[in-house]
């Protein structure tokens, strides 16, 4: 049971990450495709006016994942950063240059060095979630065994699946920002962007759509205990779910009503991280590591749910205050201070 | 001795490679640790005098800090990232084989660093958008979780420095009691050091620009205010860490008694043991006096352990000696500034005080980082302190090297790009209407 719970709490933290944080490496992703200086303007002004507030603490959720990770589940931790250093590790230079460029480049004075930390920004926002989700294809695929860097180095997350997961989570990401984006500019009133996000979130939501489907071939040569898993009990029923949830996303974009949209967009990502979970159950590393087997004592267990069972009573209302503030528009300041 | 989760040592060409990475990145992220520490009760302070006396010079001043601030917090989020990767790409079996013993800590410290960039961001971009009760009150979760991240973090190297909270049996961690390993001996000590570190590194560095201007004949009142503050808190760490810093050496002294030695270089147990300073200058019986506060106490010597197990001397030495040397230096003139205050309430006129404060901003880096080199080179060859060693905790991965100068490369740009963006803010006009 207790095992159970803190595999739980690690999902928790994983899909708050691939949510939220997939969402602002979404927006690096709409950055870098905006066009030129003059074109693509008002479409990073939104995207740098959306993210600036919320960023930091959409971050946090990778940090939440590594430590529930290396407490509660230490062998698979050290078996995972150990066999994947190099996707990881390249995912860990992109974080570096994608936030450092991104808090930098308000102060740019020039448009030459406006450009430089604009596409440092946005290149890396593609790369990191490309190479973290190599790694989870990596895991998926039963790629990572336990031991200090006992699977490939290259091998181990460079196969069908994890190229297909790096994709699934780049076009995720950028759907989900569409989405976001395209609610914050209703909110904002400006109906053109509103016009140009539809059109992102719906070419990005079909494109992940797409990308899913075709994975689910991939899925049945490379990784078949995978597919078993997500074509059968609870695994189809997220993957079912996902799907449902990804095409009333489109209907609703369709129409722009993209307040709706952004909930149901989340749950269809949030269902294939769940969905996933479930076609690997009851394990934490396949084909070997158990959930069960790779955990830490129970003394270690029972301290760390209750420390972030408290940890939640401040946090939840915390981020719900944030998000509120974010989205009625009254987190944003001015370039100058005003006398 | 210790089995290692993963299966023990590996073959591994470039663990000194590996410790000067995970040396780099910490030399990048702690200073800006400090202004994660001292900055927002810096800025709180200032948007407090605002509150008080409606002068909106203070909140010009608040509000321009609070920029710097979230740039510094943005650039410390990313490197302490780093940190966090490089505990299991660098130090894998040390991770798996102790991760649910001192990993408590880090669950606390994750829910801090939650609540510090939540209420950062919603402090600096929420100025004349909340109320100004509001706005201030939505600063001091940012100050307390600035406290608890840090703290969180030096409990775990206490815990690595004294390890508690479980048996080895057989080759296994067992009977693990992880709030136990939270609460070691070394807790207190060594986080009100760092916390007064905090507050003497931001301190006089942002003092030492201030101070760098008023020698250039700026001494307009919001450059005064400035100054007064950020010198006020460092002038007040400083001589307190020295009292700190005894707490600490004394401790070190009766739980970690060879990396004591290392600071002296002490070769043989002594009674009476001296301490030489520069130049060849020995006082007789000072390092028992220092150690245990007793003239003729006995210090043990390096080796009483054979010479595997003990740290590289002299770097630990020196560093130990820079450190103190100069929080002295510091602790001198925070005391010449604060005599100053106190009989003229007035600031020191000597051009030579504003010298020494520009000086002092990136001595107090210094003094921070040979800290920190005397109790990380102190602990070596251990990483676990007689439990695990660095060659039994790092990867079998290759590469570490291209993974060196990647990072390297990396942080050198952000370096640079950082300094300049923050140079930029400060030169921006002053409205003072």
């Amino acid at each position: 049971m207790l095992p159970e719970l803190a595999a739980a709490l690690a999902l928790l933290a994983l899909t708050g990450y691939v949510v939220l944080g997939g969402a602002d490496f979404g927006g690096g992703f709409w950055d870098l495709t905006a066009g030129g200086a003059e074109r693509g303007a008002p479409i990073r002004a939104m995207i740098k006016r959306s993210m600036s507030p919320v960023w930091e603490a959409n971050h946090v959720w990778l940090i939440f994942l590594l430590v529930v990770l290396w407490t509660a589940f230490p062998e698979a931790f050290g078996s995972i950063m150990s066999t994947l250093a190099v996707p990881i590790f390249l995912a860990a230079l992109g974080i570096v240059l994608r936030g450092g460029a991104f808090a930098l480049k308000g102060e740019a004075a020039t448009i030459a060095e406006a450009r430089f930390l604009g596409a440092t920004f946005a290149l890396s926002s593609v790369l990191v979630p490309f190479f973290l989700g190599t790694a989870a294809g990596a895991i998926a695929a039963g790629e990572v065994p336990v031991g200090n860097a006992s699977g490939g180095a290259f091998s181990s997350w460079t196969g069908p699946t994890s190229i297909l997961v790096g994709l699934i989570s780049v076009a995720t990401g950028a759907h989900l920002a569409a989405v976001f984006l395209g609610a914050d500019a209703q909110r904002a009133g400006r109906s053109d962007l509103v016009r140009a996000f539809r059109t992102r979130a719906l070419g990005s939501g079909a494109a992940a759509g797409a990308l899913a489907i075709a994975g689910l071939a991939v899925l049945n040569s490379d990784a078949p205990n995978l597919f078993d898993g997500l074509t059968s009990g609870l695994g189809l029923a997220c993957v079912a779910v996902s799907a449902l949830a990804g095409l009333v996303t489109l209907a609703l974009e369709w129409t722009e009503r993209f307040e709706l949209a952004r909930f149901s967009a989340a749950l269809a990502v949030a269902a294939i991280v769940a969905g996933w979970a479930a076609a690997q159950e009851p394990y934490l590393l396949p084909p070997g590591l158990t959930v069960t087997e790779a955990a830490a004592p129970d003394a270690t267990l029972v301290a760390l749910l209750i420390a972030c069972g408290a940890g939640m009573l401040v946090l939840v209302p915390a981020l719900i205050w944030l998000f509120r503030l974010a989205v009625s528009g009254r987190l944003a300041y001015d370039d100058e201070p005003r006398p | 001795m210790i089995d290692g989760a993963l299966g023990g040592p590996v073959d591994q060409d470039y663990l000194l490679q590996a410790r000067q990475m995970q040396a780099m990145s910490f030399i990048v992220h702690i200073p800006l640790v400090c202004f994660g520490i001292a900055f927002p009760a810096m800025v709180l302070f200032v948007e407090g005098l605002w509150l008080r006396t409606g002068d909106p010079l203070y909140k010009l001043l608040a509000k321009r800090w609070s920029k710097a601030m979230v740039l510094l917090f943005a650039v410390g989020v990313v490197t302490g990232t780093i940190l966090s990767f490089e505990m299991g790409l660098l130090w894998p079996e040390f991770m798996a084989t102790f991760g649910d013993v001192f990993g408590l800590a880090f669950g606390v410290e994750g829910f801090s660093f939650f609540i510090e960039a939540i209420f950062i961001a919603i402090y600096v971009y929420g100025w004349d958008r909340l109320p100004p009760r509001v706005h201030l009150a939505s600063g001091v979760p940012m100050v307390i979780a600035g406290v608890t991240g840090s703290l969180m973090v030096i409990a775990v190297n206490g815990w690595m420095n004294q390890p508690t909270g479980f048996r080895i049996q057989g080759g296994e961690v067992v009977d693990i009691h992880p709030w136990k390993a939270l609460f070691n001996d070394n807790f207190w000590h060594e986080f009100v050091h760092m916390y007064l570190a905090g507050f003497i590194v931001a301190g006089f560095l942002v003092a030492g620009v201030y101070g760098f201007g008023w020698l250039k004949g700026r001494r307009e009142r919001h450059h005064r205010v400035a100054l007064v503050v950020a010198l006020t808190i460092a002038a007040l760490a400083a001589p307190a860490q020295l009292l700190v810093g005894d707490w600490a050496a004394r401790t070190v002294a009766v739980n970690q008694p060879v990396k004591l030695a290392a600071f002296e270089g002490l070769q043989d147990t002594t009674k009476g043991a001296p301490f030489s300073l520069a130049g060849g200058i020995e006082i007789p019986d000072l390092l028992s006096l220092l150690a245990f506060h007793d003239p003729n106490a006995t210090v043990k010597g390096l080796n009483i352990v054979p010479a595997e197990d003990r740290p590289p001397v002299e770097l630990v030495k020196y560093s130990f000696r820079t450190m103190v040397a100069i929080g002295s230096a510091l602790a001198a003139l925070g005391a010449w500034f604060l005599w100053t205050w106190w009989r003229h309430y007035r600031l020191p006129s000597s051009r030579w005080f504003y010298r020494a404060l520009v000086a002092a901003g990136p001595l107090s880096f210094v003094a921070l980082i040979a800290g920190w080199i005397t109790t990380e080179v102190g602990r070596q060859p251990w990483v676990v302190y007689e439990v695990m060693r660095t060659d039994e905790a790092v990867t079998g991965a290759g590469g570490i090297p291209v993974g060196f100068v990647a990072l390297a490369l990396v942080y050198a740009g952000l370096v640079a790009i950082a300094a300049v963006m923050l140079r930029r803010l400060g030169r921006q006009p002053f409205h003072a209407s």
